[in-house]
């Protein structure tokens, strides 16, 4: 048997390598079993005794003066406890929003958006609080709706919201205007003289929902304190409770929040949705209150993702470098501000995608309309953005006559890079080489629809079940994209996590347990968190507390920043517990071991041990009769605010990039499209749980494809109205949508972030959408410029 | 709201006689969805549930005779021979939850332009057995389509069964939806070959106010296929019957623009899929390729 040779010297361990169940190991999230054997229980399953629930009137139309409201049959009905409108608000604090606070509570003399809050109801039953909120009458002075950018800044427009007082109303160049950010580099007139070709192109992305799949709801329960505990499904607790504490007149520590289970989130739930209202209607009658939406309200419940309108001006060397870009990004934010001036940040600052271009001229604004409300969702604004530039990237490859992935490996930028916001990329960057990566990816067979034997399998169609072709019509196409996505919370925003950890023994064996306040939304973060905890205190059993506003703010569950921020401050009061139950170690045994104090010391399978991995003592007997305990806060590196007319600035804490190839079959007659293969690479920095970041990768792209094929709110423009608020006319994809998705996972750490991982969600979510569009291009030879694709739109009968 | 649960047929009868404004409810998966979201507050629901025959079906000579409340999974498992183009549209009906629920008589009692299976009933030919207190009584399935959502049922009536004509040659069904499974109908497709009287039927589904065959294409298939002996000879329909056919079918529709789709794109696709599926069943007929058959 051959022996490995021997160096001499031991190797050395480091913390965390031999104790199980830590990073790097697929260990499975503890509410998986559950959820998918429907035992998990989500904020909408929640009871309390003697509770009341509430139901919300939605206005019926999209812009109008209130007239007048009357809620007496509403009052009179039998089981009704409370019914409240503007009026019944307790304080001066009547709106809410996230940075500007321009969202009414309750209605107040107008509605700016279908289906906007009016009044609420308190009853015995649903059923009755919903019947009684059918009698409330409200007149409404319809007034002219405001859908587009033409409608929004023509010189008599009606403003959306009067008399504005933001921070943003100064250098905007209309009220209706939310956030205006350009990013200027370089000099794009001088720079479009060298280019030998140009592509100009005009995109259209439609409105996509999140549709998670568990409805907003909550329950609120007065407490005997006048204080009110809120049990709710939100994203990020301590900003809905700095939102809905001034709204109910009682100091933050007297509303008390817990998270509940979460069916989904992805930006969804940055904004508050039932929340104040529960809260009120609890107060009002002293009861506990629940609220849960249904799937008709939950459309109206939510900000979506903004529908965009992308201008785009690139060009070329004959050689293939990229000499400019001219760029404009027309976001609708609809009625409420809610994140578009973020969104705008992003949707400018990455609009020029993962490439080296010097001269940069790019202008995004957000509109305020009488459309639904848009804000966080997955990708946010980097996906509308990636959609136009990797569409031109492709015309541009034509005109020069290149291979369109070599074309953009030829201008992929690469660590060093300078963003076009001046912002040096300071870690890897490795976007030729996932592009590389997917493409040297093996091809799914062709025809796979006869692979089954001699009938056509229908399932492998484009319509599949629907049985409309047996391989009539159908042409193969492949198309590439890559994106590029900010990590955390950009552009100087004090972006931070806190974490308390304790240690200490519990039934003859160390546990430590992590308290965050951190919304598991199914992103997989409280198994994170244990993994992190045995790495750095070497125990096995981990206790995770639920999420809560007993413990600092964890910041939000978006912007694919939790593994990496609240992930960050889980190591980092872990550290401190290490050194503090080191501390005792020194203090109980440092006589009995030179080691204590000369060597490296670890936490390992429950013993304090050297890195030479000679036990010193067991954690229990350290820790007897003692708890260590470490509340802390954690900060990534500060970043600062885009400059207002330059949009130079170090803006963004960490870029995240993620590679697609789409192979897709469309039925060219029907205009059907079955997306074969989704392969993805994508650099993840380090992967603590390999599974899950599969799992985030597979659900990302899928999300992108269904924006790419068939996800669209669809608001009529001349009422502004929503017209398919259902899962009937709101399709996403089934599993018989969903594509193979081969993923090739890179770990290239960035020295910055906690061990140099790499924030994951949101970037597949970017690049899945354009490169299904490349693919249906190829396979029709069609422009279609616009997401997501319908069958009319290939066949020429829309 | 009154929950009327009858232990029998005659039972159900009576009570629909009672309160004609009763809406019965079987596999509830149309007539809950429309509770739930607040679309429909019936006085009365009749459940279906407790009549056992109901869910009961007989081949017979020539025809089937399928209770209201078979689910269509079970027209899937057990009568792929005797109605494929009825199994082929249960298939494409919603999820297998919902195809386990399910059955034809709910699709008839809503009469939905959208209903999956009323392409492939059109296109077989099938009679709806109606009964109320004052007896019962067979309706043509051509004269069962009155107009958007409506039919031919008094209000005493209620549905007990349909009878569809056994398949005496090939029949398929196509349907277009924005997604490739659990999708409500942007339009539908159905067609029989009846070798027996040499004769084709079809059904239009989601492309005018109600269910509709293409008669003039019928018509028209008809006569080309007699006058070129195709029945006989087993040729090859020649392209430009199927596109005159494909053609008179997309103008038989009388389509809307909706949220699911232009009306513009319901013509066109109807013309594709009768092209289609006439070839699948012509191939079909003169015996050659099984791949055209198509499997899931």
């Amino acid at each position: 048997m051959p022996t490995k040779p021997t160096t001499g010297a031991p190797t050395k361990i480091t913390q965390g390598s031999q104790t199980k169940g830590g990073i790097g190991e697929s260990t499975l999230r503890p509410d998986g079993t559950l959820k998918v054997t429907g035992e998990f229980a989500y904020s909408s399953d929640m009871w309390h005794e003697d509770m009341l629930w509430g139901q919300i009137l939605r206005s019926t139309v999209a812009h109008a003066e209130i007239v007048s409201i009357d809620t007496v049959e509403a009052l009179k009905t039998p089981g009704v406890y409370a019914v409240m409108t503007y009026d019944d608000l307790p304080t001066e604090v009547k709106n809410y929003g996230l940075e500007i606070q321009d969202t009414p509570v309750l209605a107040h003399g107008k509605v700016r958006h279908h289906g906007e809050p009016v009044a609420i109801v308190a009853a015995d039953h649903p059923e009755t609080a919903r019947r009684a909120a059918a009698k409330i009458k409200v007149e409404y002075r319809e007034l002219p709706v405001i859908t587009d950018e033409a409608s929004a800044t023509a010189p008599d427009a009606i403003l959306i919201h009067e008399g504005r007082d933001d921070h943003h109303i100064g250098h905007v160049p209309h009220p209706n205007i939310v956030h205006r950010q350009p990013i200027i580099r370089g000099d794009v007139e001088e720079a479009a003289k060298k280019a030998d070709f140009v592509v100009k192109g005009e995109y259209t992305f439609g409105m996509q929902d999140q549709a998670f799949l568990g409805p907003e709801s909550g329950l609120a329960v007065p407490g005997e304190d006048g204080g009110v505990d809120l049990y709710i499904a939100t994203q990020w607790l301590h900003s809905d409770l700095k939102q809905i504490a001034p709204v109910l007149g009682l100091p933050e520590d007297k509303v008390r929040m817990t998270l509940s289970g979460v069916g989904g989130a992805f930006g969804g739930r940055e904004d508050l949705s039932m929340q104040i209202h529960a809260c009120l209607l609890a107060l009002r009658t002293g009861k506990p209150v629940k609220i849960v939406y249904n799937r008709f309200e939950s459309f109206f419940g939510h900000v979506h993702r903004h529908p965009a309108k992308l201008y785009y001006e690139h060009g070329a060397t004959k050689d293939g470098k990229l000499t400019h870009l001219k760029a404009r990004i027309v976001l609708d934010g609809g009625a409420y501000a809610s994140a578009s001036p973020a969104v705008v940040g992003n949707a400018s600052s990455l609009g020029a995608g993962p490439y080296v271009v010097d001269n940069v001229d790019i202008e995004a604004i957000a509109l305020y309309t009488n459309n639904p409300p848009c804000g966080a969702m997955r990708g946010f604004g980097a996906v509308q953005a990636c959609f136009a530039y990797e569409a031109q990237m492709d015309k541009l490859a034509d005109k020069v006559g290149m291979d369109r992935v070599a074309f953009r490996q030829l201008n992929a930028m690469e660590q060093g890079t300078i963003m076009p916001t001046g912002q040096a990329v300071d870690s890897p960057a490795p976007v030729a080489e996932l592009l590389r990566r997917v493409k040297a990816m093996p091809m799914p067979p062709e025809q796979q629809w006869l692979a089954a034997g001699e009938a056509a399998d229908v399932r492998q169609l484009p319509g599949g079940l629907s049985n409309t072709t047996h391989g009539e019509g159908v042409v193969r196409g492949v198309g590439y994209a890559v994106g590029i996505k900010n990590v955390g919370f950009s552009e100087g925003f004090d972006d931070y996590s806190t974490a308390r950890v304790r240690m200490e023994v519990v039934g003859g064996e160390p546990v430590a347990t992590v308290h965050t306040a951190m919304a598991e939304v199914g992103q997989g973060g409280v198994t994170v968190h244990a993994q992190i905890a045995r790495t750095e205190l070497g125990v096995t059993q981990v206790t995770i507390n639920p999420a809560d506003t007993q413990v600092g703010s964890a910041g939000s569950t978006s912007a694919s920043r939790q593994t990496y921020v609240t992930g960050g401050a889980v190591k980092n009061s872990c550290e401190l517990v290490r050194e503090k139950v080191l501390e005792l170690g020194r203090r109980k045994f440092g006589s009995y071991h030179p080691a204590w104090a000369t060597a490296e010391l670890l936490l390992e399978g429950g013993k304090v041990v050297t890195d030479g991995g000679e036990v010193l003592a067991d954690l229990v007997d350290v820790l007897e009769g003692e708890a260590v305990e470490i509340e802390a806060e954690w900060r990534h590196r500060p970043t600062e605010a885009f400059d207002l007319r330059t949009g130079q600035g170090f803006g963004h804490v960490q870029y995240t990039f993620a590679a697609h190839r789409a192979v897709v079959e469309v039925d060219t007659e029907l205009g059907l499209v079955k997306v074969i293969e989704l392969a993805c690479a994508q650099d993840v920095g380090k992967a603590l749980n390999p599974l899950s970041v599969i799992g985030q990768i597979q659900g990302g792209t899928t999300q992108g494809l269904g924006v790419a094929v068939m996800e669209e709110i669809i608001v009529d423009p001349k009422t502004a109205k929503v017209r398919n608020p259902s899962f009937t006319d709101y399709l996403i994809p089934t599993i018989l949508d969903t594509p193979t998705i081969p993923v090739d996972v890179l770990e290239l750490a960035d020295d910055h972030a906690p061990y140099g991982l790499r924030g994951i969600g949101e970037a597949p979510t970017l690049s899945s959408t354009p490169a299904v569009l490349a693919a249906i291009r190829n396979a029709t030879g069609l422009e279609l410029n616009r997401t997501p694709v319908r069958p009319e739109h290939l066949t020429g009968t829309a | 709201m009154d929950f009327l649960r009858p232990a029998s047929w005659e039972e159900a009868l009576a009570a629909k006689a009672e309160h004609p404004t009763a809406v019965p409810i079987a596999g509830g998966t149309d007539v809950m969805v429309e509770i739930n979201f607040d679309h429909r507050r019936p006085e009365y629901l009749l459940d279906l549930n407790r009549i056992g025959d109901l869910e009961e079906w007989e081949v017979g000579e020539d025809s089937v005779r399928l209770g209201a409340s078979v689910p269509y999974t079970r027209i899937m498992e057990n009568l792929r021979g005797e109605l494929p183009g009825l199994a082929l549209a249960s298939h494409t009906v919603a999820s297998p939850q919902i195809r386990n629920r399910g059955g034809v008589g709910g699709n008839l009692g809503t009469a939905s332009p959208a209903g999956d299976a009323h392409p492939a009933l059109l296109a077989a030919g099938a009679e709806v057995e109606v009964e109320s207190v004052r007896g019962s009584r067979r309706i043509p399935i051509d004269a069962f389509y009155t107009g958007v959502k409506r039919n031919a049922l008094a209000a005493d009536e209620l549905i007990r069964a349909v009878h569809i004509k056994k398949a005496d040659g090939p029949q398929q069904y196509s349907k277009v939806g924005t997604r490739n499974a659990m999708v409500i109908a942007v339009c539908a497709f159905g067609l029989a070959l009846h070798p027996e009287t040499r004769t084709v039927r079809t059904g239009i589904g989601s492309a005018a106010p109600t269910p509709v065959r293409a008669k003039a294409a019928e018509e028209f298939l008809d006569a080309a296929l007699e006058e070129g002996g195709f029945w006989d000879n087993g040729k090859i329909i020649t392209p430009s019957v199927a596109k005159q056919f494909a053609d008179l079918c997309s103008a038989a529709c009388n389509p809307i623009d909706d949220v699911r789709g232009t009306a513009s794109y319901r013509r066109h696709a109807v013309g594709i899929m009768a092209r289609r599926t006439l070839t699948w069943t012509w191939e079909s007929y003169r015996g050659t390729a099984a791949r055209t058959e198509g499997v899931a």
